[in-house]
């Protein structure tokens, strides 16, 4: 089922990725605000964003072999790096909102923050599933039964990071390399 | 063939719950039921039915005649634009998950959907997307840029009440609904059918439900993104779609058809489902080419993705895009003609009862092939172009919507009516019905080709008394209300049927397939057992030990 509900939200990122790839060919971005754009800070977040899905492999595999000591641990670091993901983009949003470029500045603003957010929004729901699970280990709900639910999120955080992995390269990337 | 499979009644589901059967409304409201939830959902398409109904009427008083003022413009926009949504994502969309939902489950002998709970919140956002849509109303005006809502009229400059912000919230509810229904009927057909029922062995109605849900959660997101887009430049001052600012009034048509296309066949896929189950069962015959009607739909369902933009050509897309679009566009005609001819094919040589569900059947072959080959002529460009926003695309869509999907889904009412209440719909009343609606119909829609090709364009409140002009609409006009008089002699047979119908039985057409093997209507549990299903019929199978099918 998550499968399925994962195709239909990739579908609808690629709608917003589409939007934002045609506004760039359309009216054409201005120069400056895509250079306002901070490609290596961004990058030390997304690497950070990745590197959850890589930590929650970890609690998978210790849920399984019913560690639950270490399924707490990996899942708090998971839930810390989403955390931090977020707040990073907050740090970016406010830079970009003091250089004036907002969500009705231009195209540009607009379909930069409509698939960034959406992004974002979907990122701070995973943490609050995440932080639900966490509290249900805590309780002890996931002590004995051989539960798929942790599997299962698994399938949304991992479509997450890799959703960003396609923002991240179309949106700071590929303009470094084109003349849009 | 006296084999049977227990069928467990899925206790995890509703733990610790117990059944009291008589709560009246509250049982209704908290039931999580497949069955109750499906009729709930056709009681839904019918209340918005109505609606719809009265708002088409009022249009066809304001074009009874030329130069007419019982409309104003700004109503009159409203009016057809909530008609077009209604219609669309309150009556076909519904009418279709009801049926889906109620005889999925039944179908595939098993007790319940997948996810009860999932499918009572699908039912009851769609209500409140509906109850949202039509709060516009009191809250200071309708949407009034049509069904398709083209930009920039959908903006704030162009439409200042908040009727357009009602119509996008509306439709992002109701659209979720429809995503979580179609996971759920995903689900269910792949792991709740009775133990031995293979995929390439699904009743046909099940299979095409089963197809257009991957269809759907494919078409879906592209709309709730649009409306997210012009949610955030209406309220938020985006410039999507704004032109003045940069944005594209094109991105939102191509997010709208790329929807909105395959949304055709979303609505009508589910009607061919039960055609595939009515022609066979009063052919007395198994359906002719069981794998080509099967396989037609899931090409229908890959190539209704590449078509949208046929429903551009007047903006000027160039032409190598009008090309792909208009080849692509005829060659979604094939795997459709194919069904046509296996539907004949079944119906040749048969023992063929004119029940009235036949007969809407019947009627839908010529009525639908109508509209399919005006389609046809609208994938031929310079046509397209003659024709667009005319009276003609009214008539071909109506053709395809009413012919199309309504007559599907009301030989599916009579065909599947004994058995969700126990009772007979009356024959006689219902030849009746059957009669008035076919008369009224044709009466409506025919004329308006011919009001299109003399160039009377769509969407407008009203229209100069030119030659033929003002016969050709009246005629319009009576027929739709020969259609209004008719569905309320459907509603009156309905009651009646209720309140003093024919006893039905288990199995009144003597059916092939599994629900005609439980009671009508069939008890909370629907099966104790089911017979080992071996083919595509598995209740012939059962009755005819002698003569079954491989």
């Amino acid at each position: 089922m998550m499968k399925l509900v994962v195709g239909t939200e990739a579908m609808f990122f690629i709608c917003l990725i589409l939007a934002f790839v045609y506004m760039a060919y359309n009216a054409g971005f201005e120069p400056h605000e895509v250079e306002a754009l901070d490609v290596k800070t961004t990058g030390i977040f997304t690497v950070i964003l990745i590197a959850s899905s890589f930590t929650f492999l970890l609690a998978e595999k210790n849920y399984q072999k019913g560690k639950i000591k270490s399924l707490k641990f990996w899942l708090i670091i998971t839930i810390l790096f989403g955390a931090i993901f977020l707040i990073g983009q907050g740090e970016e949003y406010w830079r970009l909102i003091n250089d004036h470029i907002t969500l009705s500045s231009s195209v540009f603003g607009t379909s930069f923050y409509a698939l960034t957010g959406f992004h974002g929004f979907h990122v701070f729901a995973g943490i609050i599933i995440l932080l639900i699970i966490l509290t249900m280990v805590f309780l002890g709900d996931f002590n004995h039964s051989n539960s798929n639910v942790i599997s299962t999120v698994g399938i949304y955080w991992h479509f997450v990071d890799i959703v960003w992995i396609a923002v991240f390269t179309v949106v700071y990337v590929l303009p470094l390399f084109t003349n849009v | 063939m006296s084999e049977t499979i227990y069928i467990p009644e899925p206790s995890t589901s509703f733990p610790g719950v117990g059944v009291s059967t008589d709560q009246g409304l509250l049982q209704w409201i908290s039931s999580v039921d497949h069955k109750m939830i499906g009729i709930m959902y056709l009681l839904l398409a019918l209340l918005f039915f109505l609606i719809g109904g009265v708002e088409a009427l009022l249009m066809r008083i304001q074009l009874a005649a030329p130069v007419n003022h019982f409309l104003s413009p700004e109503a009159y926009d409203q009016i057809f634009t909530m008609h077009g949504t209604t219609m669309i994502f309150l009556v076909a969309m519904p009418a279709v998950f009801g049926f889906a939902v109620y005889f999925t489950p039944l179908m595939i002998g098993a007790n319940e959907m997948a996810f009860p709970r999932l499918n009572s919140f699908s039912l009851w956002i769609t209500f409140f997307g509906g109850l949202l849509l039509y709060f516009s109303f009191v809250a200071g005006g309708g949407p009034d840029a049509g069904w398709f809502n083209y930009a920039p009229l959908n903006e704030k400059n162009y439409s200042s009440s908040n009727g357009i912000d009602y119509y996008a919230m509306g439709l992002l509810l109701s659209g979720i609904g429809s995503v979580t229904t179609s996971i759920n009927l995903i689900v269910t057909v792949l792991h709740y059918r009775v133990k031995g029922m293979k995929l390439n062995q699904l009743p046909l109605f099940v299979w095409m439900v089963f197809v257009n849900s991957f269809l759907l959660i494919a078409a879906f997101p592209s709309l709730n993104a649009a409306l997210a887009m012009l949610l955030l430049d209406r309220q938020f001052h985006a410039h999507f779609f704004n032109t003045t600012n940069g944005g594209s009034a094109l991105l939102w048509q191509h997010l709208f058809w790329i929807f909105g296309h395959p949304e055709v066949y979303i609505v009508i896929l589910p009607p061919f489902g039960i055609l595939s189950e009515v022609f066979p069962v009063f052919s007395r015959k198994p359906i002719f080419g069981y794998a080509f009607v099967a396989a037609s739909s899931v090409a229908i369902a890959l190539l209704a993705f590449g078509v949208w933009a046929h429903h551009m050509f007047a903006v000027g897309m160039g032409n190598t895009v009008d090309a792909f679009f208009s080849a692509s566009s005829m060659l979604i005609g094939i795997p459709t003609g194919v069904k046509i001819f296996n539907w004949l094919a079944t119906m040749y040589g048969g023992k063929i009862r004119f029940t009235v569900s036949m007969l809407f059947a019947v009627a839908f072959l010529i009525e639908f092939t109508i509209g399919g080959l005006t389609g046809i002529a609208f994938s031929i460009v310079p046509i397209d172009w003659q024709l667009t926003d005319t009276y003609y695309v009214v008539a071909h869509l109506h053709y395809v919507f009413i012919g199309g999907t309504i007559f599907g889904l009301l030989a599916g009412l009579f065909y599947w009516f004994p058995k969700m209440t126990g009772k007979m719909l009356d024959e006689k009343l219902g030849r009746w019905f059957f009669w008035l609606f076919i008369i009224g119909f044709n009466a409506t829609f025919l004329v308006q080709h011919l009001l299109g090709i003399l160039g009377m364009p769509r969407r407008v409140f009203t229209y100069p008394n030119l030659p033929w002009y003002g016969v050709l609409n009246m005629i319009s006009t009576i027929g739709a209300f020969i259609m209004g008089g008719s569905v309320l002699l459907l509603l009156y047979m309905v009651f009646k049927s209720i309140r003093s119908g024919k006893d039905a039985g288990k199995d009144p057409w003597d059916g092939v397939t599994l629900e005609w093997l439980t009671t009508s209507p069939p008890q909370l549990k629907n099966f104790d057992e089911v017979p080992v299903v071996q083919g595509s019929r598995p209740l012939w199978n059962w009755k005819h030990p002698d003569n079954a099918d491989q």
